[in-house]
């Protein structure tokens, strides 16, 4: 059978054909193509690795955030706290101090009023006595301008001091 | 495209050679389908052919490179109808040769009813008396152990109705085989080349369309194969292993097309396999490691299996060569078959057209019908036969280079492997 012997021409062009042809594809052919197919699986690999990094950073990052925004929101509340506490303290302490302050000055005044009452007092004593004894001297210089009576008159306070 | 153009030529090829004898001789053009020639048949002719180059050593060695057009005439005859039409008439081709002062004169002929048909074959004229005797004892022991007329004489050829001696030059002739080796062989430089000067210059980008196809079979065969039954031995196989598949491929894929760059039976010729079934063989065995070897020569199996008589050894050796048989005659008898079936196929037409319009005219549906399924099978087949034999040689390239204690798993993958690859592989060798 024609079919089952191999044809020696056919044998030594086919040998000769795919040496030429294997070696000029492992020459110029397959590296590039190996290379480049490795070097794209790998930076298919990377990428993949740095997608997965990225988005695990990114959460971290988002926990992170939220943290910080529950933290500043806890601060807040804390601060408005405190400052609603140490407003009503200050309106406390401004109320003390000022009826404190009041106080002093009311007693400042009470005693100054006691003070220049007592003067006045004092000064319309001593007005009054300086008047009295005018009024007086001028009663007496009137009423002693006769002897008579002047005489009558120290009768009566003799009789006046016996008596006590 | 393909599948069409086989079945508006096929039919009308295989008519042509029927009607040369007056009745279909189906075994004839069966062969001359899956067989080589000296030129490649062109559509709508029986008679031109595409010329290729001869190339012949003669008997004293002189070389010769003559157009295959030579080997014979375009002659208008008359049909056994009547009717005038051109017929291709075979020839003696007379070249001459200057051996210093003398001129010799050879003669060359394409062999019909010889030991060589259908090969070129130098002729010698039987001119003495001691020639002439020689060749009718021969013919008288042919006839005596022989019925019929039309028995071949050994060594001699008989043309136009004359007997000459014959001797077989070397013949590395471009035959239609060999043409279409080359155009495959440029085909699969021309992808390979263009997808390496793709990557060279924009390795980022994947390829798209064509170049994508081919990438995706690359890294089948590369990332999917090679590199997972090899391992750290990938750099030093991938490129033998990656051209054999793509050879063996396009030579699949361009056998199917019908037309001039394809039609050829090349997968399907058995030489072509042997020739890759020899390559792969000495690829398993030239790194075979120590290990390798040793289970050849020295395996572990109980003495008496392997000392005084050495049937092991054997079985093993034997074991050796019968690996990258069996990768030849699989894809050998696969593509053979696969051609062999279409063209059966279109032939019933033929033979039912004998019985009447009705019975032609169904035989054509049915036949179209199955031809179209079969080559679409074939098609898949190509690619699985091409996968197949670089998938076994892989793996037995991966058997023979392993070392024996650094991958025990991996060897347990192979073994599961062929098995599973010959059942894809046996229901079209049968």
């Amino acid at each position: 059978m024609e079919l089952f012997t191999p044809d020696f021409g056919l044998v030594f062009w086919m040998f000769i054909a795919f040496i030429i042809l294997f070696l000029i594809l492992a020459k110029w052919g397959w590296p590039v193509i190996l290379k480049s197919i490795d070097e794209r699986a790998d930076k298919i690999d990377k990428g993949v690795e740095y997608a997965k990094e990225a988005k695990a950073q990114l959460d971290s990052a988002r926990e992170q955030a939220q943290k910080y925004i529950e933290e500043a929101q806890a601060k807040q509340a804390e601060m408005l706290r405190d400052a609603a506490k140490m407003k009503s303290q200050i309106i406390e302490e401004a109320k003390a101090n000022a009826s404190e302050e009041a106080k002093k000055v009311m007693d400042a005044a009470k005693v100054s009023i006691e003070q220049s009452r007592k003067e006045a007092e004092l000064q319309f004593r001593n007005e009054v006595s300086k008047f009295s004894l005018e009024i007086a001297e001028k009663m007496v210089r009137s009423q002693l301008e006769n002897d008579k009576e002047q005489e009558k008159l120290v009768e009566k306070l003799l009789d006046e001091i016996e008596k006590n | 495209m393909t599948l069409l153009l086989l079945l508006l030529f096929a039919p009308f090829n295989a008519g042509a050679s029927g009607n040369e004898e007056g009745s279909l001789n189906v075994k004839e053009v069966i062969f001359h389908h899956l067989g080589d020639g000296y030129g490649w048949e062109v559509p709508f002719s029986h008679v031109y052919r595409i010329p290729l180059p001869v190339i012949v050593r003669a008997q004293d060695g002189s070389w010769f490179c003559f157009s295959s057009s030579r080997l014979q005439n375009i002659e208008e005859v008359v049909n056994s109808e009547g009717k005038a039409c051109l017929e291709a008439v075979p020839t003696i081709v007379t070249l001459h040769k200057n051996h210093g002062d003398s001129i010799k004169t050879y003669q060359f002929v394409l062999a019909h009813h010889s030991k060589h048909a259908n090969k070129v074959v130098e002729i010698f004229p039987i001119q003495t008396a001691k020639d002439k005797k020689e060749f009718e004892d021969a013919k008288a022991a042919v006839a005596a152990s022989n019925s019929g007329e039309d028995a071949i004489v050994d060594g001699y050829v008989e043309f136009n109705g004359e007997y000459y001696k014959e001797y077989k030059p070397l013949d590395i002739s471009i035959t239609k085989n060999v043409f279409a080796l080359l155009i495959s062989s440029v085909v699969v430089t021309l992808i390979v080349l263009g997808l390496a000067r793709y990557y060279a210059r924009r390795s980022d980008k994947t390829p798209r369309k064509g170049m994508g196809f081919v990438e995706m079979l690359v890294d089948f065969l590369y990332s999917g194969t090679i590199k997972s039954a090899l391992g750290d031995k990938t750099k030093k196989f991938a490129p033998y292993l990656l051209t054999c598949f793509f050879f063996i491929f396009i030579m699949n894929i361009l056998g199917l097309v019908v037309i001039f760059p394809g039609g050829a039976n090349l997968t399907g010729n058995i030489a072509v396999t042997l020739v890759l079934a020899v390559i792969a063989f000495v690829m398993i065995n030239i790194h075979g490691s120590k290990h390798y070897w040793k289970d050849i020569f020295w395996p572990d199996v109980p003495l008496w299996l392997k000392f005084p008589l050495p049937i092991m050894q054997f079985i093993e050796i034997f074991s050796m060569f019968t690996k990258p048989a069996a990768l030849c005659v699989r894809l050998f008898a696969n593509m053979m078959g696969g051609h062999m079936i279409v063209i059966t196929l279109i032939l019933i037409i033929f033979i039912f057209a004998a019985f009447g319009a009705a019975a032609a005219g169904a035989s054509v549906i049915v036949s179209v019908l199955f031809t179209l399924f079969m080559l679409a099978l074939d098609v898949l087949v190509s690619f699985i036969q091409a996968y197949v034999f670089t998938l076994l040689t892989t793996i037995f390239i991966s058997m023979s280079t392993e070392d024996p204690h650094a991958k025990h798993e991996e060897h347990v993958d192979h073994i599961s492997l062929p098995e599973e690859a010959d059942v894809t592989a046996s229901p079209k060798t049968t």
